[in-house]
């Protein structure tokens, strides 16, 4: 029943977009939008809590005739389903208020709600074609969305090396499913997990091909180049949902295919994934820390949570192989965790760049500042948003980012030395990519909201709508419900780290004040709730006794600023300025960074310069060459066009024959 | 019934002990020097005084420059409250482990960083762009180090680590190893010479007076006893693992929790005294040199999560 509902709502998304394309109506768009994927979010809720209504399976007689289209509801995909359905209801609230500055509405609101649905459909699929399929309809329509704008410098080169980037994906994700359907060809998933692939050197490639479909999709480094182009690319809600979701929705695939499909681990696997992972997390998060464009800057923070997810994924592929599934549990539980939560709070932090940039029309922190007492509301929520990402208690980031930690101090009952060695390594990654994110989110925030005015349209600001507030104010109490009461949010998990571990985490409602325990309670514990009320009422009495017994008074001045203070806001700490230090330690290394200083000399009334020059390794080593391949062979074959009939015969024949001789010496 | 007495015992005496620590250490390195030095309980007449003097606000600061000393106060004194002082077994030391003490203290830093960038001065921004460096590799050392011990003790619980090191440890490389990086981490995180100098004002090469610059009265006397009860708390630790005797155990008589607190007393005394020692025979390092500095002991902190798997092969 839940299964036929969801595909109700992901046809009635389709049927909005179409609407969409004869009239570009913003408000009844996005507010069926809304509606429906309310519905769909209770709909997935509800299959989580209650488990018994799960498994329901559907096969629609569209898509290959022998195969038809297969759609199935399991845990899992019920979570995914919640995760992409809060998103998309948010976005579409977002989307609301956002509606009245969009110049260009036919080009965002058809592909909206199509976006929606291809990501709900790719979930619910239980095939390979359908999986596929969707997956593509999914890439096409954020596509569409990226180049809405396409006008803008920029905009089209996004949307180009995404094209690219999504099609190899797409491609690896082909050859994954061909090798796990086997020469039988049995493309249904129910099928695929009867036979998993027969030597281990076919599941390294499924591992491989897996890893360069979903990662590509996902941003893992160094598959990630695109990521940080087209995501700002969009309008911010879409970013938001590409960012926060579709990114998931990556994951899933991988999550899919690695822990249904391809049948058992082998141990090397846990030491490849999470190694990628934690490399992924400190060049997401430096990446982000040279970034001053805001939007960029929190797609590359996409980059970095990728990581995180993707440590926690590797560490239970490595359990999993050692048949510690306990472990695998809590590994797949921090990974799954915070993906609900990085889905929440990246949302969030798009909707308040999305609000700024209505606001001021600047994406650049440096002509930002000040914006707290222009928008007091969004810096709040933002401000939340910030605290979350940077994994600080009492929010939700902390506590998927505990548990990733947990599950990296069970790695010395691994057996395997590698694996021990490496995992305390990924571990030191994990720690630093968590300081070097709270660096990055008071730049971001600092920066953009604090401070002084640095261009006359930051000065003049005003607060966003009403419905891009209830957007981010909604997703901001969330980030710190899951924060102080991870304990449901655990337990709603484990029906899908069951189906896939065959272990759960203890059942965590019953424990005093609402505390969690990965293992048990000698060896860790936290508790949110009663930290954020500690916190609270420590302030609230520090508060009030100072303010009744010693002073309340208060005297508004200049600032002090050491006796010297500079009315220009221009001698305030920059975005450059504050992540000069980082870029001093880490970037020389990571980014060749060099600073060059222009004086001019004595009597010369020309200001001296700064120059920075930040060089993208990985986009230079890896990327520049492949296109110059690329352009290499295109410009030899070039000459094929232009052949004469005699000359095309020949061709064809030369190929014939050189076919036919590989045939024969094949046989 | 008795864990919540201690409990309240122990939110009290960080919060009390906190000022007197932090004027012995400087009555001490003023000895060192020759000089008479400022009476033991300067600390809290400073204290005071600020609190009864009115607060001066710049025209630009928001409301986090004026919500942050309270945040960070009561980040800080629940972070201190939960690390087990004279006792172990307190009533809610469950309800955060050695990682999300951390944690805590990197809200903290984080809130504070974000006051130094508020009213948009470039003091500020100096101190709150070189905390969040300096930060960016110590938390990563404090972690490694809480991975050793997690990995001797099996556990994260500060109760249980310094139960376990109360057992027959023996001297092992990792621990001394993890001792160092600790000890680094901690001179690093409360800004103490060499990292950065607490007495310094008006000086290109402070950090966390730069931070602080434009607070003043009760704001600035919250933001104060937070950083003396966060030097106290970075001392417990170092005691509560390194030298965990005569802590009192839960179901042990009065005369325990008596010899506890005596002794956590004198624990405090030798850290200080260490640390006033090392603050004198040192001078303090180039602000880019402490990457290396801080490197170090991310290194040392990695070397003895690796050791420690070698020494439990022999």
């Amino acid at each position: 029943m839940a299964l036929q509902i969801l595909l109700w709502c992901a046809a009635a998304l389709l049927g909005a977009g179409a609407i969409a394309l004869y009239r570009a109506a913003s408000t009844l768009v996005y507010g069926i939008a809304l509606a429906v994927t309310l519905l769909a979010l209770a709909v997935g809720g509800a299959a989580l809590l209650a488990p018994d209504s799960l498994g329901g399976a559907l096969t629609l007689p569209v898509g290959l005739p022998w195969l038809g289209a297969h759609f199935r509801l399991d845990a899992l995909a019920a979570f995914f389903i919640l995760v992409v359905n809060l998103g998309g209801a948010t976005a579409s609230l977002f989307g609301l208020g956002y509606g009245s500055h969009e110049e260009a509405p036919g080009r965002v609101l058809p592909f909206f709600p199509a976006f929606l649905a291809g990501m709900n459909l790719v979930v619910l699929a239980a095939d390979a074609f359908t999986f596929l399929f969707t997956w593509e309809f999914m890439s096409l329509c954020s596509w569409a969305l990226v180049m809405a704008h396409h006008r803008r410098p920029g905009n089209a080169a996004a949307g180009y090396v995404y094209l690219l980037m999504a099609s190899l994906g797409t491609l690896a994700l082909v050859l994954a499913f061909g090798l796990l359907a086997g020469p039988s060809g049995g493309y249904a998933f129910d099928a695929i997990r009867q036979t998993p692939p027969g030597s281990a050197a076919a599941s390294a490639a499924v591992l491989v091909l897996a890893l360069i479909g979903a990662g590509s999709k996902a941003g893992l480094v160094p598959l990630h180049a695109w990521l940080p182009l087209a995501h700002p690319a969009a309008p911010s809600h879409v970013s938001a949902l590409m960012s926060g979701v579709m990114t998931k929705v990556a994951v899933y695939g991988f999550v899919r295919i690695m822990f249904d499909l391809a049948g058992p681990p082998s141990w090397w696997w846990g030491a490849l994934v999470p190694l990628l992972g934690g490399l992924t997390a400190v060049m997401g998060v430096l990446y982000a820390l040279m970034e001053h464009d805001l939007k960029r800057l929190l797609a590359y923070h996409t980059v970095e949570n990728i990581g995180i997810i993707f440590i926690g994924l590797g560490l239970a592929l490595a359990f999993e192989a050692n048949a510690m599934p306990a472990a695998a549990a809590l590994a797949l539980t921090a990974a799954l965790l915070h993906v609900f939560n990085h889905s929440v709070f990246k949302s969030l932090l798009f909707y308040g760049a999305g609000a700024v940039l209505g606001a001021t029309g600047e994406r650049d922190m440096e002509r930002l500042g000040g914006l707290i007492h222009r928008m007091p509301y969004t810096a709040f929520a933002f401000l939340v948003g910030c605290a979350a990402i940077s994994a600080l208690p009492p929010f939700n980031g902390f506590v998927s980012e505990w548990l990733t930690f947990q599950a990296i101090l069970l790695s010395p009952t691994l057996p395997q030395w590698l694996l021990k060695f490496l995992v305390p390594a990924v571990g030191a990654m994990l720690a630093m990519s968590a300081a070097l994110a709270a660096a990055c989110f008071v730049k971001a925030f600092g920066i953009t909201f604090l401070g002084r005015a640095r261009s006359l349209r930051a000065l003049e600001a005003v607060e966003t709508d009403r419905w891009s507030l209830a957007a981010m104010f909604a997703l901001a109490a969330l980030c710190l419900l899951a924060g102080i009461l991870p304990g449901y949010f655990i337990d709603a998990l484990a029906p899908a780290i069951h189906g896939l571990t065959g272990a759960n985490l203890p059942r965590q409602e019953q424990l005093d004040w609402l505390t969690i325990v990965p293992i048990e309670q000698s060896r860790s514990s936290y508790n949110g709730l009663l930290l954020f009320l500690f916190i609270a009422l420590a302030a609230g009495l520090g508060a009030e006794v100072i303010h009744r017994f010693a002073s309340a008074a208060l005297r508004r001045s200049a600032a002090w600023d050491c006796g010297f203070p500079d009315a220009s806001p221009a001698t305030q700490y920059t975005a450059g300025s504050f992540s000069q230090p980082i870029r001093r330690v880490f970037g020389t290394v990571v980014f060749r960074a060099a600073e060059t200083v222009d004086m001019p000399p004595p009597g010369d009334v020309r200001p001296a310069r700064l120059h920075v020059r930040l060089r993208d390794v990985l986009w230079e080593t890896l990327y520049l060459p492949l296109s110059q391949v690329v352009a290499y062979g295109a410009d030899r074959l070039n000459g094929l066009q232009f052949l004469t009939i005699r000359g095309y015969l020949t061709l064809v024949f030369g190929a014939l024959v050189a076919l036919l001789m590989v045939l024969s010496i094949w046989q | 019934m008795l864990d919540a007495l201690v409990q309240l015992v122990e939110m009290l005496v960080v919060l009390l002990f906190a000022p007197l620590l932090v004027g012995y250490v400087r009555k001490v390195k003023a000895l060192l020097v020759g000089r008479r030095g400022p009476p033991l309980l300067q600390p809290y007449r400073d204290l005071l005084r600020l609190l009864r003097k009115e607060v001066v606000l710049a025209h630009s600061a928001s409301w986090v420059f004026r919500v942050t000393p309270y945040l960070v106060f009561a980040a800080t004194w629940v972070a201190a409250a939960l690390v087990p002082t004279f006792a172990t077994g307190l009533l809610f030391s469950y309800a955060a482990d050695m990682i999300a003490i951390v944690a805590l203290l990197g809200s903290a830093r984080f809130m504070l960083a974000l006051a130094g960038l508020d009213v948009g001065t470039s003091f500020g921004g100096i101190g709150s762009s070189r905390e969040m460096m300096i930060a960016s590799l110590a938390e990563p050392a404090m972690l490694m180090v809480v991975f050793t011990l997690s990995l001797l003790a099996g556990s994260t619980q500060l109760s249980s680590i310094a139960a376990f090191m109360q057992g027959d440890v023996g001297l092992r490389v990792s621990l001394a190893l993890a001792l160092l990086a600790l000890g680094m981490v901690a001179i690093a995180e409360n800004g103490r010479i060499p990292v950065d100098n607490p007495a310094t004002h008006l000086e290109l090469t402070m950090v966390h007076e730069a931070m602080i610059l434009e607070y003043s009265g009760r704001h600035l006397a919250m933001i104060e006893l937070a950083s003396h009860i966060k030097l106290l708390l970075y001392l417990s630790i170092i005691g509560c693992v390194f030298a965990p005797w005569h802590i009192a155990v839960s179901g042990q008589g009065s005369t325990a929790y008596l010899t506890g607190l005596v002794v956590y007393v004198g624990k405090l005394a030798a850290g200080g005294f260490l640390l006033a020692v090392f603050e004198t025979a040192i001078a303090k390092m180039r602000v880019f040199r402490y990457s290396d500095f801080l490197g170090a002991a991310l290194m040392l902190g990695l070397l003895a999560t690796l050791l420690r798997f070698v020494s439990r092969v022999t």
